[in-house]
C-alpha cells in the first residue's frame, strides 16, 4: 500500500463540533478520510491562528465511540434505552409517513421544530418546518432567552442591532487607518474564559486591552475581567435596569451627553400627551392628520410643528424645536391638554435613579457608579459588550433600552470603536431572524397563523418569528387552541441542557405523538424519541455564514459513515413535504443565500471569506448619517419614527411603558422575602466553562478533564456558616427541586450569592437510560413561565436558594 | 545548539484569560490522553489587602513539555504558542525573552527541562 498524503482544508467553525456560534477559520488535517489534527488558520481574520479547547478537541469528537452512527427506532417505552438500528431509508419513510398522517389529521401547525441555541441550525430547521407548512419553529429556553431578545429590543429602539466595534468589518482590523481602539469598554455580564459570544470572537477584547481600553466590569462574580478593570461594580443579579438608569442619571445631571446627537438623531423633541401617556400625533390634532406623524414645539413661533415621518422632517424648516418644556396643545375636539417632551419623560424616568438610591437596589457603591458613568461617557470612543444574563431577565427590553441609550446619548453609536450597527455580511440572510428577512420563509404569510405566542405579546408579531417558548410547552398540556402532536427536535436537549423545569418537559415528552431527534451523541431527551437521526460535526457538511461578518463558507472536509449533515437531512425531507420545493440542490439555496454578496457558492468556498465594501449597508461607519439604514435611503434609523427612539413607538403600540424602568424581579430577597427566610442565598446559574458548550462535550476526555464535575462556587465565608469545605459534595434546593454539586470554596463569589453550573449530565453513566440527567441539573431550581410583559427573558441568573453539606448515605453514586 | 542559545517561553500571565487552548493544543499536538497534558493552567485567586482579591490564571509548561521541537525544528511555533487565545505565550531564545520581561510587568520566563 502507497503512503496516503495529508491533504489541509480551509474551512469555517460553526457548530456541531464545537458547538459554539462560529466563524473560525480552520486548517484540517486529513489523511485517508480522518481528522488528524485541527488548527486555527493564520491567515483568517476573525481568529488570526487562534482557535479554542473545544475545537482543539475535535479529533476526540469526530471519531468518538459514542457517535450515534446508524439511525434508531425506539421499540420500547419512552424513555427507555430500547432501540434498533434502521436503515436511513427506513428512518426518512418511517418521518415522511407518520409527519404526514400528523399534518393530515391536525394540521401542520401540530408539529413543533425545536433546536437548542441557534447555531448552524436555525436555517435549515426553517426549512424544514416551513416545507412541512408548520410556524412552529421554537428555540427551546423559556422566555426565548438568549440573544434574540437583545436583538429584537434594539431593533425596537434604534431599528439595527449593534455590537462592540472590534473592526472585524475592516480588512487589517485593528491597523485599518478608519478604526479607533475604544478608550473604554463596559463588560456587562460577561465572562471571557469561555470564549465567544453572539457571533463575536471573545478575545478580541483583549486585543483591544492590550492596545490600551480601559475596562469597567459590571459583574457580581470576580471575574478575569473584573480583576482587571479600572470599576468593578459588583451588582446584585437582576438589577441591571436600575444601574443603567443610574448610569444615565449621572450623565444627564452631570450634562455628559453628546448634545448633537441628541438634538438631530434622537426623537427627545417629540410631545408626549400628558392626559394619556401617549405621543401627540398629528391625526390628534387635524382631521386629515397622520397617525404616523409627530409633533414637536416651536420655540420661535410658540406653535406646534409636524415632524412628517415620511419626509423625515419638520414642516417648517429652520424651525427651533423645544427639547424641554410643558406646551398646550389644542386637540381635534378642541381640547387643551399639556404636553411635555420625550426628552423630559426620558429624564423623568431616570431621575429617580439616584446614585445613592441605585447603591441601595444594586448593592453598588453610589461613589463607583458615579465614577464608572463619568469614565466611560468622557472615554472617546467607549463601547459595551453585555452577555446573556441581559436576556436572563424578565422585562430585558427596558434593561436593554437604558443601555442602549448610554451608547447613543453618549454619541458612541456606530462611530470607529463605538457599538456599531450589526448586519448579516452583504446582507445575505438565510432566515428570517429580528430584524431581517430571510431566504428561507413561510410560503405564504397566512401560515404564520397559528404560530404559538405571536399574538400575546407585541415582538413576536414584528421581529420573533419563533413560537414563544413557555406558550408551546403550556400548549402541549392544554391543548388549546389546538393540540401539539409531534415534535422534531434537532441539536436540542430540553432535559439536561435548555429546559428549565426539566421535570416539566419531561412530561410534555411523554404527552406527544411522535418525535424525532437529530443529533450526534444519545442523550436523556433523544430517549423518548421515536426516530432518531444521527447528524454530522461542522467537518463533515457545507454550509454558509453571514452572521456577522466575514461572509464565509463552511467547506465539507471529510465524512463519518452512518452521517449525515443536519443540512442535508432537512433538505431531503423538505423535498418530500413540499412538492413546490423552490431548490433542487443544496449549492442551488446556497447560491440563492448568497446572491446578495455576488458570489456563488463555490466562488466563495474558493475565496474562502470575503468582507462587504466600502459603503455597504452591511458594513459601518455613520451609517444612520449616509442613509443606508432605511429602506426609503433617508438619513437616520430603522425605527418607525426615523429616530434612535428614547421614547419607543412601538412599546406604545404594544401597550408597554414607553420609556425605560426598572422592576424588581421575581424570586429575588426584595420581591419575595417569604421565600428569603428559608433560601437565604442568591442563586445565580450558568456560569461559563471554556471546556463545555452547554450541556456538549462532558464525554470528551480531553475537555472533561479541564472541568470533571458540576460545580457550584461559594464565598468562603458562606461555605463556614454552612459546614461546607472545598470538594465536598452539597444540595442546593428551593422551592422548586434540588440538584447535587461539589463545593469550589472561593472569593469569586460574593458571601450572598452562589454560582451554580448548567447543563450537566454524565454520559458516561451508561446504565441510566437518562444518564442521571435530574441529579445536578440546575434547571430542576428554575421555574418556567416567568417571562417579562413583552414574552421575554427568564429568571435564570437571579433566583434563591439554600446549600447543605450532603449527608452520608445520600449521595447518589 | 550551544546552551547560549537555548530556548524557552515568555509567559504573560497578565493576560492569561484560563481558556485551556494551550492544555489541549498540547494533547491534539502531542497524543496525550486526559489528564496529561504539557501545559497545565493554574487559577490562582490572589488574597489582597482589605479583603479584596484578584483572579489570575498562570499557564504552566509541565514535565511533559519538549517546546514541540518537532514543529520548531520546521520553523513553526509550539502548539501552544500558536493557538494561545490571548497570544499570551512567546517562544523565542531565552536571551532574547529575557530582554522582554525589561518592558511589561507580570511575565514569568520558563526554561525546558
Amino acid at each position: 500500500m502507497g503512503k496516503s498524503k495529508t491533504t489541509i482544508v480551509k474551512t469555517t467553525t460553526w457548530s456541531a463540533g464545537p458547538g459554539c456560534h462560529g466563524g473560525c477559520g480552520v486548517l484540517a488535517h486529513i489523511k485517508d478520510n480522518r481528522l488528524v489534527k485541527l488548527e486555527g488558520d493564520p491567515d483568517h481574520p476573525w481568529n488570526q491562528g487562534r482557535l479554542c479547547a473545544r475545537a482543539l478537541a475535535m479529533t476526540q469528537y469526530i471519531d468518538h465511540h459514542d457517535r450515534l452512527r446508524a439511525p434508531l427506532k425506539r421499540v420500547g417505552k419512552r424513555g427507555e434505552d430500547q432501540f434498533v438500528e434502521i436503515s436511513w431509508e427506513e428512518a426518512l419513510d418511517t418521518i415522511e409517513k407518520k409527519m404526514n398522517t400528523i399534518r393530515e389529521a391536525f394540521g401542520p401547525e401540530s408539529m413543533i421544530f425545536s433546536m437548542g441555541t441557534g447555531r448552524d441550525i436555525g436555517p435549515w430547521i426553517c426549512m424544514l418546518a416551513y416545507a412541512y407548512g408548520s410556524p412552529n419553529v421554537m428555540f427551546a429556553l423559556s422566555g426565548n432567552a438568549c440573544y434574540s431578545p437583545r436583538i429584537a429590543a434594539l431593533d425596537t429602539i434604534q431599528g439595527d442591532y449593534s455590537v462592540f466595534d472590534a473592526a472585524q468589518w475592516l480588512p487589517g482590523r485593528y491597523d485599518n487607518p478608519e478604526y479607533k481602539v475604544p478608550e473604554c469598554m463596559i463588560i456587562w455580564g460577561y465572562n471571557i474564559s469561555a470564549t465567544c459570544p453572539d457571533n463575536l470572537f471573545g478575545h478580541w477584547i483583549i486585543d483591544l486591552m492590550k492596545k490600551g481600553t480601559k475596562i469597567i466590569t459590571i459583574d457580581p462574580r470576580l471575574s478575569w475581567f473584573a480583576s482587571r478593570s479600572e470599576h468593578w461594580l459588583p451588582i446584585r443579579p437582576g438589577t441591571d435596569a436600575a444601574l443603567a438608569l443610574g448610569f444615565l442619571h449621572v450623565i444627564i445631571k452631570e450634562q455628559l451627553y453628546d448634545q448633537t446627537f441628541l438634538e438631530t438623531w434622537t426623537d427627545a423633541p417629540r410631545l408626549v400627551r400628558n392626559d394619556t401617556g401617549k405621543l401627540l400625533r398629528e391625526s390628534d390634532m387635524t382631521a386629515d392628520g397622520s397617525t404616523e406623524n409627530f409633533v414637536g414645539f416651536d420655540l420661535q413661533t410658540k406653535t406646534p410643528v409636524i415632524w412628517n415621518t415620511i419626509r423625515q422632517k419638520f414642516s417648517i424648516e429652520d424651525s427651533n424645536i423645544a427639547l424641554t418644556g410643558s406646551f398646550d396643545i389644542r386637540l381635534l375636539n378642541g381640547d387643551i391638554i399639556a404636553c411635555t417632551t420625550v426628552w423630559d419623560q426620558f429624564k423623568d424616568s431616570c431621575a429617580a435613579y439616584t446614585p445613592e438610591t441605585v447603591e441601595k437596589i444594586t448593592f453598588v457603591p453610589a461613589n463607583d457608579i458615579q465614577k464608572a458613568a463619568r469614565f466611560y461617557a468622557k472615554a472617546q470612543p467607549a463601547s459595551i459588550h453585555w452577555g446573556v444574563p441581559i436576556d436572563m431577565t424578565p422585562e430585558i427590553t427596558p434593561l436593554c433600552h437604558a443601555i442602549a441609550a448610554l451608547w447613543a446619548l453618549t454619541g458612541n453609536l456606530d462611530v470607529p470603536g463605538g457599538n456599531v450597527f450589526t448586519r448579516a455580511a452583504f446582507n445575505a440572510v438565510a432566515y428570517a431572524l429580528p430584524g431581517a428577512e430571510g431566504v428561507i420563509k413561510l410560503k405564504d404569510p397566512a401560515q404564520d397563523k397559528p404560530r404559538i405566542g405571536k399574538d400575546d405579546y407585541g415582538p413576536f408579531n414584528k421581529f420573533i418569528w419563533r413560537c414563544q417558548t413557555d406558550k408551546v410547552i403550556e400548549q402541549i398540556f392544554s391543548e388549546d387552541p389546538y393540540p401539539v402532536k409531534g415534535l422534531w427536535m434537532q441539536t436540542c436537549n430540553p432535559l439536561s441542557g435548555i429546559g428549565l423545569d426539566p421535570k416539566l418537559w419531561q412530561k410534555a415528552l411523554e404527552k406527544l405523538d411522535f418525535i424525532v431527534g437529530v443529533d450526534l451523541f444519545m442523550t436523556s431527551s433523544l430517549r423518548y424519541a421515536d426516530i432518531i437521526l444521527p447528524a454530522a460535526t461542522f467537518l463533515e457538511k457545507e454550509g454558509v455564514r453571514s452572521w456577522w461578518v466575514p461572509l464565509q463558507t463552511i467547506n465539507k472536509a471529510m465524512t463519518v459513515e452512518g452521517c449525515r449533515p443536519d443540512v442535508e437531512i432537512n433538505f431531503e425531507l423538505a423535498k418530500r413535504f413540499d412538492p413546490d420545493f423552490k431548490w433542487e440542490t443544496l449549492h442551488d439555496l446556497f447560491d440563492e443565500i448568497l446572491k446578495p454578496s455576488g458570489m456563488s457558492f463555490e466562488q466563495l468556498a474558493e475565496k474562502g471569506w470575503a468582507l462587504p465594501p466600502e459603503n455597504h449597508a452591511s458594513r459601518p461607519y455613520f451609517r444612520h448619517e449616509r442613509g443606508v439604514l432605511r429602506s426609503d435611503g433617508k438619513p437616520g434609523f430603522a425605527t418607525p419614527s426615523g429616530k434612535f427612539e428614547l421614547y419607543s413607538t412601538l412599546r406604545e403600540e404594544w401597550g408597554l411603558k414607553a420609556v425605560p424602568y426598572f422592576k424588581e424581579p421575581p424570586f429575588t430577597p426584595v420581591s419575595r422575602p417569604d421565600l428569603f427566610k428559608t433560601y437565604p442565598l442568591i442563586l445565580s446559574t450558568g456560569r461559563r466553562s471554556p471546556a463545555f458548550f452547554h450541556a456538549e462535550h462532558r464525554n470528551i476526555p480531553w475537555l472533561r478533564a479541564l472541568d470533571p464535575d458540576p460545580v457550584v462556587e461559594i464565598h468562603p465565608d458562606t461555605a463556614k456558616k454552612n459546614d461546607i469545605s472545598n470538594g465536598e459534595w452539597v444540595t442546593v434546593e428551593n422551592w422548586m427541586g434540588t440538584a447535587r454539586f461539589k463545593a469550589k470554596v472561593t472569593k469569586i463569589v460574593p458571601p450572598w450569592m452562589v454560582m451554580a453550573a448548567h447543563g450537566w449530565w454524565f454520559p458516561e453513566k451508561k446504565e441510566d437510560p437518562l444518564f442521571h440527567t435530574f441529579e445536578s441539573n440546575i434547571n430542576m431550581l428554575i421555574p418556567m413561565n416567568e417571562q417579562g410583559e413583552d414574552g421575554l427573558g427568564a429568571p435564570i441568573k437571579h433566583l434563591l436558594c439554600r446549600i447543605s453539606k450532603e449527608t452520608r448515605g445520600s449521595a447518589h453514586v | 545548539m550551544s546552551k547560549s542559545n537555548k530556548n524557552g517561553m515568555l509567559i504573560d500571565y497578565e493576560y492569561c484569560t484560563g481558556c485551556f487552548s494551550c492544555t489541549v493544543a498540547c494533547c491534539q499536538e502531542n497524543g496525550w490522553e486526559a489528564p496529561l497534558s504539557g501545559m497545565k493552567v493554574m487559577e490562582i485567586v490572589q488574597d489582597l489587602p482589605k479583603d479584596k482579591a484578584y483572579l489570575t490564571f498562570l499557564p504552566f509548561p509541565t514535565e511533559l513539555c519538549v517546546l514541540c521541537n518537532h514543529r520548531t525544528r520546521q520553523g513553526l511555533d509550539p502548539a501552544c504558542v500558536k493557538h494561545c487565545m490571548a497570544n499570551c505565550l512567546t517562544y523565542g531564545p531565552l536571551k532574547e525573552l529575557a530582554g522582554e520581561l525589561e518592558k511589561k510587568p507580570r511575565m514569568v520566563l520558563w526554561s525546558p527541562r
